[in-house]
């Protein structure tokens, strides 16, 4: 089969497109709706309450860390910002991570999350970054509140 | 068969890279923290929404033969969390002989699990549409050795092959080390050739774990390093490590703040059936947002 330039040109855009529809396609709407921009409704948080108890209890070993803040503002910046907006404020895909259900969770909880995502809803799993990373993104998201509640 | 000459298949190479890069023109954000590896997969998918553009070059020696360079370019799409999708598109060149176009492949990759676990499985499946002149030796599959990439272009590229291959990944990261284990099975759809099989393992860690906190390029948090071993594993009739080739490669990879990441990796044949030297080294940009942006250009919903 001898295949010309332009059909094989046509393959590969109908192909391209073909993928980009179906993954449109195959996030659920209930999903799509419940991550959007704003639409911070209480079942987007409540993955917070599925860590166990093992995990909820860590401690972060950052905490006392003076350079995890900035660090993990960087990293949160390259990996976190495009989905959480640029002040994880809430983006078009993911939701605020200023709410008082993020803030109140405990640090082992935000661990746990970043590190085994929320597949089904769009969040990938984190755990390719090295465990210090991770705990230095929990370190930056809870200065957060603590800088939101500092001016009050 | 793609049946086009370098003369022709050049400017089409010419016009995607193109198009890809063209599209750093677009305020995509920067989110580059790649594996060093070339061949094995670990189980981490490419973001949803993210489109990771890249350039792949092998040298190989080749005995009794010329020298050849091979390279293939893979656009990598995040679909959702749990998939992820990739077009190759492959050539080389032969030394003292001609560049030709070789063929597609287009991959898939699904995460069976929902949450990280001791042992993480990828399901993976690939149908490839290549030339039997193809020498990007992405895998080693069967009895696959040095012989066979001997043949003048113009001879090779008359084989066709049209083979679906599937992979089980395995793969676990713990302090900061990443260990993947691949399994292949391939079979060609057309022609009676029994199922051949084969094997890739990687071992490889950041040379710092905690990040630095200022922006910078030659950070150690920036750098992964490793090494991975690939090679066939025989057939359906004689299934096992002998008359195939094997290789040892150590890998590299440098991911800078741009979103930017280069790997290298010199890979060394272990046995008389493998070539001596395969050096590979490649480029790579990821585009966060591509997505939503080719949503929004296509008039998507909004979300």
């Amino acid at each position: 089969m001898t295949m010309t330039r332009t059909t094989f040109l046509c393959l590969i855009s109908a192909a391209f497109i073909f993928v980009l529809a179906l993954s449109r396609a195959v996030v659920p709407v209930s999903a799509q709706k419940k991550t959007g921009a704003g639409e911070n409704d209480d079942s987007v948080y409540a993955e917070l309450g599925k860590a166990p108890k093992k995990a909820v209890a860590r401690r972060n070993p950052m905490e006392h860390d003076p350079e995890a803040v900035a660090a993990g503002a960087k990293l949160f910046e390259l990996h976190c910002a495009e989905c959480h907006g640029e002040n994880a404020e809430g983006g078009r895909k993911a939701p605020s991570l200023r709410t008082r259900e993020v803030q109140q969770a405990t640090p082992g909880t935000l661990f746990w999350i970043l590190t085994n995502g929320v597949v089904r809803r769009g969040m990938p799993v984190w755990s390719k970054l090295p465990e210090p990373q991770r705990w230095q993104i929990v370190t930056y998201v809870k200065s957060l509140g603590a800088a939101e509640k500092s001016p009050q | 068969m793609l049946n086009l000459p370098f003369s022709k298949a050049g400017p089409l190479f010419c016009h995607l890279y193109l198009l890809a890069l063209g599209l750093t023109a677009f305020a995509f954000r920067a989110e580059a923290q790649e594996s060093p590896y070339i061949v094995a997969y670990d189980h981490y998918l490419e973001e949803p929404g993210s489109l990771e553009v890249e350039y792949f070059s092998t040298f190989g020696t080749q005995r009794g033969g010329n020298d050849f360079h091979a390279f293939w370019a893979e656009f990598e799409y995040g679909a959702t969390a749990w998939w992820t999708t990739e077009l190759y598109l492959d050539g080389q060149t032969t030394f003292n002989d001609s560049t030709i176009f070789t063929g597609f492949r287009w991959e898939n990759r699904i995460r069976l699990l929902q949450r990280e676990h001791f042992i993480n499985p990828v399901l993976y499946f690939e149908y490839e549409h290549i030339s039997g002149a193809d020498k990007i030796l992405k895998e080693i599959e069967g009895h696959d050795g040095e012989a066979d990439s001997g043949d003048r272009n113009a001879l090779a590229r008359k084989e066709h092959k049209h083979e679906l291959e599937f992979k089980l990944l395995l793969s676990k990261t713990f302090k900061g080390w990443n260990i993947a284990e691949n399994t292949l099975a391939a079979k060609s759809i057309v022609g009676s050739n029994p199922w051949e099989f084969g094997y890739a393992i990687g071992a490889s860690r950041p040379l710092a774990l905690k990040a630095s906190a200022k922006r910078c390029s030659f950070c150690r948090e920036n750098f992964v390093a490793g090494v991975e071993m690939y090679g066939g594993l025989g057939d359906r009739h004689s299934f096992g490590l002998h008359d195939t080739s094997h290789y040892l490669a150590p890998v590299v990879a440098w991911n800078l703040p741009s979103s930017w990441t280069l790997r290298l990796s010199p890979g060394f044949g272990l046995n008389d059936k493998s070539h001596r030297l395969l050096l590979r080294w490649g480029v790579s940009r990821e585009f966060s947002g591509f997505g939503a942006t080719i949503e929004r250009v296509l008039g998507g919903h909004k979300r």
